[in-house]
């Protein structure tokens, strides 16, 4: 799209998205809540069949990984690929009708999960016709994103475009696998794999769900957004070579540690593990990768929400995937497996890190797109702390119920004989939920002060216009205007000429 | 250049083709050697004594249990610990479970383990902890399902069709099995159906490993 001679990109697809994604933040924050309540006040489902526990659970999980996560993906996504390959997005039109397809899926698979449309499959619920539907958004998305590289003139591939490449196709991979089943009618189908095989495609499937799209994908988001707001270089673009393969190949191995003295086979379980502490390597060079960029730029983050954001989410990137590996440490899962310690772990990696670093990318994209300074910088620093407060309650809750559900339930006295029953395990728990109950709350009040001051910064009538700032691209020795206009964009692994 | 590695990347990174295909190859390693073996392993999918093929009435139950997410809490999976086989019985085995589709293992347990659950409990007890949990346990969390005792188990989608796809997958009903299975869930409740497939887990285990 050429405007008065200069290139411009196509940002309107992407402020539609971040809307999307912050509404389905906040709507599956809120069922996530209301849940906490449930394990409180069994109640709150008001008797109605489609409020219980075991509908709007699956809800909370569906709107959060595929309404916010995967729309900030692409929304992050179609920004930093035109960028980093300094030309439009290709098939513009095609992004649309992803960016609105996709929020008619989440939207409509939501409401089936209501009805009671499963396949039970962690993440991978949503029934047959809506698996159809997302592969053709998918490859719809993969087309826009691929041909925008492919008409790229730079070039170099940016590290964030690897990682973004191998969440869209490793996803496609694993979706298509996973859902193969046979369908009886519109809203019921029975898998092709019996048994203990469906077991291990559903967590080949589940892990990398994790692994391709809750990390690959987010870790897109870091390595073009971090070098963006320290306005530093990415540290060592050979580390970023080394952790993206070591990465890419790893992950797909770990996902049997979910099914640990399951009736699986041994050998699985044993190489799952033993992979699994292997991903620690990969997963750590990328976050020192990340931490010696951002080293030079520390005064920054006193002042700057966006960076803020970004630094924080790459220490819970750093603790999640160190926890990750102990809990697949076979003597380990015996305590955490099956209780709420794995509910904290998700919640350390998706909290911590996943919404923590979107955030930090909204924080950054909206005033660049709008030209305009952000609402409130203040309202941005409350966020954070409540953000971080949230997140840290959720963890020690959920660490205290899960450590004491495994040791309780395995307990055993004197004489052989199990020292608590299921209910008095059970009766433990209260502080706990509750607990993780204000912690799900502190986090989602966050939330919403960041839609209130994003929707603001955008819509408001206060905002200041402001004129993109001279920024110094240390590595090319250039000095240009900030977007929506400049040249290339914090291309590290650019060689000067 | 100093680094091979880095000459090979280069083409690698200036090439979206070669990178789409590197991903691809790479990615899919571990899925090949780890999983693939897995599908083709008979141990895993092959009948045994222990094995119970779900009669028409339990596959109604099943899919009532699967629709309201009952596995959202409840496992279905004993390991092979002291404390664990104490607690629910003897731990799962693999040829239990070849007539499950989709297996409902679970990965959480806000409630206990339920694959040895048949047969512990009266179908009266069921009945009453399904309609009003905490009447019967004071303290539980579990959601009310008065519901089911008024839904129809016909109304929950075509029960010959049902088992007609799953003898496709290799499930092996008779053409009588399937041919009278509309008459055996006739009449009963969604609740009726439930119970009675929560009546059979676990149940199917030969004597020698109990």
């Amino acid at each position: 799209m050429i405007s008065d001679g200069r290139e411009i990109y196509h940002d309107g697809v992407v402020k539609r998205l971040i809307q999307f994604s912050i509404i389905w933040a906040v709507v599956g924050m809120v069922v996530g809540v209301w849940l906490a309540a449930q394990l409180i006040w069994p109640g709150l489902d008001f008797g109605q069949f489609w409020l219980t526990f075991g509908r709007i659970r699956p809800l909370h999980t569906n709107g959060i990984i595929f309404g916010f996560g995967v729309s900030a993906l692409m929304a992050t996504a179609f920004y930093s690929v035109q960028r980093t390959s300094n030309v439009p997005l290709f098939m513009p039109r095609l992004a649309w009708i992803c960016c609105y397809g996709w929020q008619v899926l989440v939207l409509l698979g939501g409401i089936s999960l209501l009805a009671g449309w499963t396949s039970t499959k962690e993440y991978a619920e949503l029934e047959w016709p809506f698996d159809i539907v997302i592969t053709i958004l998918w490859v719809c998305f993969a087309v826009v994103f691929f041909g925008t590289i492919a008409t790229r003139r730079i070039r170099s591939i940016y590290v964030s475009n690897w990682f973004y490449g191998a969440l869209i196709i490793v996803i496609a991979m694993l979706h298509i696998v996973n859902n193969l089943a046979l369908p009886v009618s519109i809203n019921k189908s029975y898998s092709l794999f019996p048994g203990a095989q469906d077991a291990i495609v559903q967590w080949w499937y589940g892990h990398n769900a994790v692994g391709f799209l809750l990390t690959g994908g987010f870790l897109g988001m870091l390595y073009y957004f971090l070098p963006k707001q320290s306005g530093q270089p990415i540290w060592s673009y050979r580390l970023s070579v080394i952790s993206f393969w070591a990465f890419t190949y790893t992950y797909i191995w770990a996902g049997p540690h979910h099914l640990h003295y399951n009736s699986i086979p041994e050998w699985v379980q044993s190489l799952a593990m033993v992979m699994s502490l292997i991903l620690l390597a990969p997963s750590w060079a990328t976050m020192i990768n990340g931490i010696m960029t951002v080293s030079k730029a520390w005064r920054k983050l006193s002042v700057d929400p966006a960076l803020k954001f970004i630094v924080l989410a790459l220490a819970f990137y750093g603790l999640a995937t160190f926890e990750g590996p102990m809990m697949a440490i076979r003597s380990v899962n015996i305590v955490s497996h099956f209780t709420d310690w794995t509910i904290g772990h998700v919640h350390s990696g998706a909290l911590g890190w996943n919404a923590m670093i979107t955030y930090g990318t909204f924080y950054y994209m909206v005033p660049h797109m709008m030209g305009r300074e952000l609402y409130s910088v203040r309202l941005a620093n409350i966020h954070f702390w409540l953000a971080l407060a949230g997140t840290m309650l959720y963890i020690l809750a959920m660490w205290g119920a899960g450590v004491s559900q495994g040791l309780l339930w395995l307990s055993i006295d004197d004489i052989g004989e199990l020292s608590y029953s299921f209910n008095d395990v059970m009766a433990a728990m209260v502080p706990y939920y509750a607990l993780r109950l204000v912690a799900g709350l502190i986090f989602l009040a966050g939330t919403v002060l960041m839609a209130y001051n994003l929707f603001r910064t955008m819509y408001g009538r206060h905002t200041v216009a402001v004129s993109p700032p001279l920024i110094i691209d240390e590595l090319q020795g250039t000095v240009y205007k900030e977007e929506p206009r400049e040249p290339s964009s914090g291309n590290a692994q650019e060689v000067p000429a | 250049m100093k680094y091979h590695g880095v000459t090979l990347h280069r083409k690698l990174e200036n090439n979206i083709g070669l990178l789409i295909f590197g991903i691809l190859f790479i990615s899919s390693i571990g899925g090949l050697v780890q999983v693939l073996p897995s599908i083709f392993q008979e141990s895993l999918k092959t009948a045994t004594e222990n094995s119970h093929l779900y009669s028409a009435v339990e596959l109604t139950g099943r899919d009532v249990y699967i629709r309201e997410g009952c596995h959202v809490c409840h496992s279905q999976q004993i390991r092979p610990l002291l404390a664990e086989v104490e607690r629910y019985g003897p731990y799962s085995r693999a040829d239990e479970f070849v007539y499950d589709r989709p297996f409902m293992w679970g990965s959480k347990r806000t409630g206990p383990d339920l694959h040895r659950i048949g047969g512990k409990y009266s179908d009266d007890w069921h009945r009453v902890h399904l309609i009003d949990p905490r009447s019967v346990i004071n303290n539980s969390i579990m959601p009310a399902y008065p519901w089911l005792a008024e839904w129809e188990a016909t109304d929950l989608g075509d029960i010959q069709k049902k088992m007609s796809v799953l003898r496709i997958l290799g499930h092996p009903y008779t053409d009588e099995e399937i041919a009278a299975a509309p008459e055996e869930i006739a009449g009963l409740s969604q609740l009726d159906a439930l119970i009675i497939y929560l009546q059979v887990l676990g149940t199917g285990l030969a004597e020698e490993y109990r």
